[in-house]
């Protein structure tokens, strides 16, 4: 029964999983564009960046033609309605990869050379909070959800540690303003995409239960 | 379920058996007044057979038999001497099909209310006026009144059903899938209608179709196999089903 | 054989089974139709040699033996069909709406309806022989246009009882169940939506049994007698000549037919009547069903 409409769910499934493999991609570049001072590499996440809009866009399509045509209900609407939410946030975190790529062409931060790898450890732990993020719902995983909700605290401790360092070495003289406010942008923007991971992990909990932060909103 | 709605019809451990056939098996359902409760299921679930015995329709089938308790405002519709006209005076209906009389739209419209003894042309006139304005077909009709029924649309038609049965003034209005035989335009005016219904009247219908039954209703009842799987708002019956089963019919993945 | 070219919508292909099927309805249609017209050419040729206003306006036998005529026999053929149908009608159509809503469906109802159809199927004769026997004990007359007219009731009551049924039993559910839903009582039901709806049924029923009462003579010799005098002296007389001997039509041809010669033309102008009468009969009925469903329909 309804073999075209499941074909179509495994299709937004797959085209998910394909968006969250380009934006873990993006971090990673964008880090380490950041990391080796590499120009090229991060001109391409910028350029890259417009495919992740691109298959945004695929897949809200995808979403509203779903809702057109089958008029799912109960669980086929709140994946439908979860996917077109999440892939929103999904594209943000192509957006902040892109300006830590932005930022990694104009500002040399390799005067920070000791916090850099600090950013290298959080931005590992960012990446897999997205890809937890993506796999838990694609997987329709709670736990991994739930265990991804909780690694943010790990990701703010990580920020407001490597915020203190950057304090310090502005209060040091170690180094110009410049540099530290555009490290201080770029820690600020791998935050932001953990934020976004949460996010989406409480879309996955939606779907799950009709739950949205506590709120039953269906 | 909020405390503050009334219960228009409440059923108890009702069972229905036709023949050897167990055909209903102990639902418990309250009814809300001024509420429309949708009544969905695959074919031979039960559903229109529920319906039917809320004002005992059933009666004219032979071997049929019921247990449980069925509590119109508290009082049991299925204890010996209990007027049936007078009650199905209270429960009206409207069938599948629309079944206009072979007779003019008035004699149609005056029917029941001549039943129930109501007589002076001066009064049935304006019954008829205000149940045809209430069932929305009064302008589509006004000028042809001592015409035939059946010479009208079947939209039309199931219109006039619904005007004939809010004549007699019911509480409650039974509605057996109303508009499975229309076209999707009188479909709609007919969902339109029920909303306006609900105002006045107590509204239960079974539907084949489940966007119809999310358009107009509050509640919703799944039926399969004769048993009441799932009852809730209608809202959180098709977005969070609590059972398996509701969750596989109204995905499309049942059997 | 060839291939057979089943994508052309042109060529159609003839199959031989076909030919000859269509061949043979068109024969027993064809049959059907010499049949009954020859029929009818035959007797309105026969008939027409001794029909004049003198033989419609005479009843027969009078004295003299030379006047032959069927005005008394027309008129008691109107007598026995009026009769039996106000006496069959209502009786038949009460017992079919007794059979098909009120009676239990089972044993007893299969039993009545058997014994319906086996009354359909009894040689009218016999019908005459139990009337004049039946009868005469309550009227202690011998022949009366009464007691052929009961006898005649009798015989047409399954045929009334059986095509009513039918027509109750095709009143869409619909009906029922609207007027049902709205409270109505059973009785009323039937009065308001049942009746209405199947008066064609009824209406049919009623020409088949015109059918059979001007068709019978077998029933009739034995219970109505032969009798064919037209004597309207009073207005009473209209009403006690129920009690007097009265033949129909059809027992006239039979005399008629029976004493053949000469008389033998009578028998066929007798015959013409007859259909003739059938056929104002049916056409008024026909007509009378038109207004019905005309007022009907609005």
């Amino acid at each position: 029964m309804r073999n075209s409409f499941d074909h179509k769910l495994i299709q937004l499934n797959n085209d998910l999983i394909r968006m969250g493999g380009m934006i873990e991609e993006a971090i990673a570049s964008a880090i380490t564009a950041l990391r080796e001072n590499d120009a090229e590499l991060a001109r391409k996440v910028v350029k890259n960046d417009r495919f992740v809009d691109d298959e945004e866009k695929n897949i809200e399509s995808q979403c509203l033609s779903i809702i057109l045509r089958e008029q799912p209900v109960a669980r086929d609407l709140r994946k439908v309605s979860a996917a077109l939410k999440m892939v929103t946030d999904m594209e943000r975190i192509a957006d902040n990869a892109a300006d830590i790529a932005e930022i990694s062409i104009i500002a040399d931060v390799s005067a920070l050379m000791h916090i850099l790898n600090e950013i290298k450890t959080m931005s590992e732990k960012v990446i897999t909070m997205v890809s937890h993020a993506v796999d838990s719902f694609v997987n329709t995983d709670m736990q991994l959800a739930n265990d991804t909700i909780k690694a943010d605290d790990e990701v703010d401790e990580l920020f407001i540690s490597i915020r203190n360092k950057i304090v310090q070495l502005i209060k040091d003289e170690a180094c110009s303003g410049d540099v530290a406010v555009d490290a201080l942008m770029i820690v600020k923007y791998l935050e932001r995409i953990a934020d976004h991971a949460v996010n989406i992990c409480e879309w996955v909990e939606f779907f799950e239960t009709g739950e949205y932060k506590n709120t039953q909103i269906i | 379920m909020s405390e503050n709605e009334s219960i228009k019809i409440s059923t108890k451990n009702v069972n229905l058996y036709y023949g050897e056939n167990h055909a209903l098996k102990d639902i418990n359902l309250d009814i809300k007044t001024n509420k429309i409760t949708a009544f969905i299921g695959p074919s031979g679930c039960g559903k229109s057979t529920f319906l039917k015995s809320l004002n005992r329709m059933n009666d004219l089938i032979p071997g049929c038999r019921i247990t449980g308790q069925f509590l119109l405002d508290g009082e049991d519709i299925y204890v010996p001497g209990v007027d049936t006209n007078l009650l199905r005076r209270r429960i009206g209906m409207v069938f599948q099909k629309p079944n206009p009389f072979p007779m003019s739209i008035y004699d149609n419209i005056a029917y029941g209310p001549r039943v129930h003894g109501i007589k002076g042309k001066a009064k049935l006139d304006r019954i008829v006026e205000e149940s045809l304005i209430g069932a929305a077909v009064f302008d589509e009709v006004k000028d042809r009144l001592h015409k035939s029924a059946l010479s009208l649309s079947g939209g039309q038609q199931q219109r006039i059903c619904i005007a004939r049965a809010i004549a007699v003034q019911p509480e409650v209005i039974l509605m057996d899938e109303p508009t499975s035989a229309l076209d999707p335009v009188s479909t709609l005016k007919i969902e339109e209608l029920m909303n306006t219904l609900k105002e006045k009247y107590t509204v239960a219908i079974v539907t084949h179709n489940m966007q119809q039954a999310t358009r107009i209703s509050d509640y919703t009842a799944f039926f399969l196999v004769g048993e009441m799987v799932e009852y809730a708002k209608t809202e959180e019956l098709f977005s969070r089903p609590q059972d398996k089963r509701t969750e596989d019919y109204i995905t499309g993945r049942f059997g | 054989m060839e291939k057979p070219v089943i994508n052309s919508l042109t060529k159609k292909r003839r199959r031989v089974s076909d030919i000859v099927l269509k061949v043979l309805i068109f024969t027993s249609a064809a049959i059907v139709v010499a049949l009954t017209l020859g029929m009818i050419i035959y007797i309105v040729v026969k008939g027409m040699e001794g029909l004049s206003w003198n033989f419609l306006s005479t009843p027969a036998f009078s004295y003299p033996y030379e006047n032959y005529g069927v005005l008394g026999n027309i008129v008691n053929t109107l007598y026995l069909v009026v009769i039996t149908l106000l006496v069959a009608t209502p009786i038949g159509v009460g017992a079919a709406i007794y059979l098909t809503e009120y009676a239990k469906q089972g044993r007893l109802t299969r039993i009545i309806e058997f014994t319906t159809e086996t009354l359909a199927g009894i040689p009218s004769i016999i019908y005459g022989l139990f009337g004049s026997v039946f009868f005469y004990n309550i009227f202690k007359v011998n022949y009366s246009i009464l007691t052929g007219a009961l006898t005649l009731s009798i015989m047409v009551l399954p045929t009334i009882i059986r095509t009513t049924q039918e027509a109750i039993k095709t009143v869409p559910l619909g009906y029922r169940e609207g007027s049902i839903g709205l409270g109505a009582p059973k009785w009323h039901m039937i009065r308001t939506v049942v009746l209405p709806s199947c008066i064609d049924g009824i209406l049919t029923s009623v020409i088949l049994s015109i059918g059979r009462i001007v068709g019978e003579s077998a029933a009739l010799i034995f219970t109505a007698g032969i009798a064919a005098d037209f004597n309207f002296d009073s207005i009473a007389d209209i009403f006690t000549k129920v009690m007097n001997q009265g033949g129909s039509l059809t027992v006239q041809l039979y005399q008629y037919a029976q004493r053949g010669g000469s008389e033998m033309k009578y028998a066929f102008s007798t015959a013409l009547v007859l259909l003739i009468t059938v056929l104002i009969i049916n056409i008024c009925a026909k007509l009378v069903a038109y207004r019905i469903r005309k007022k009907r329909s609005v």
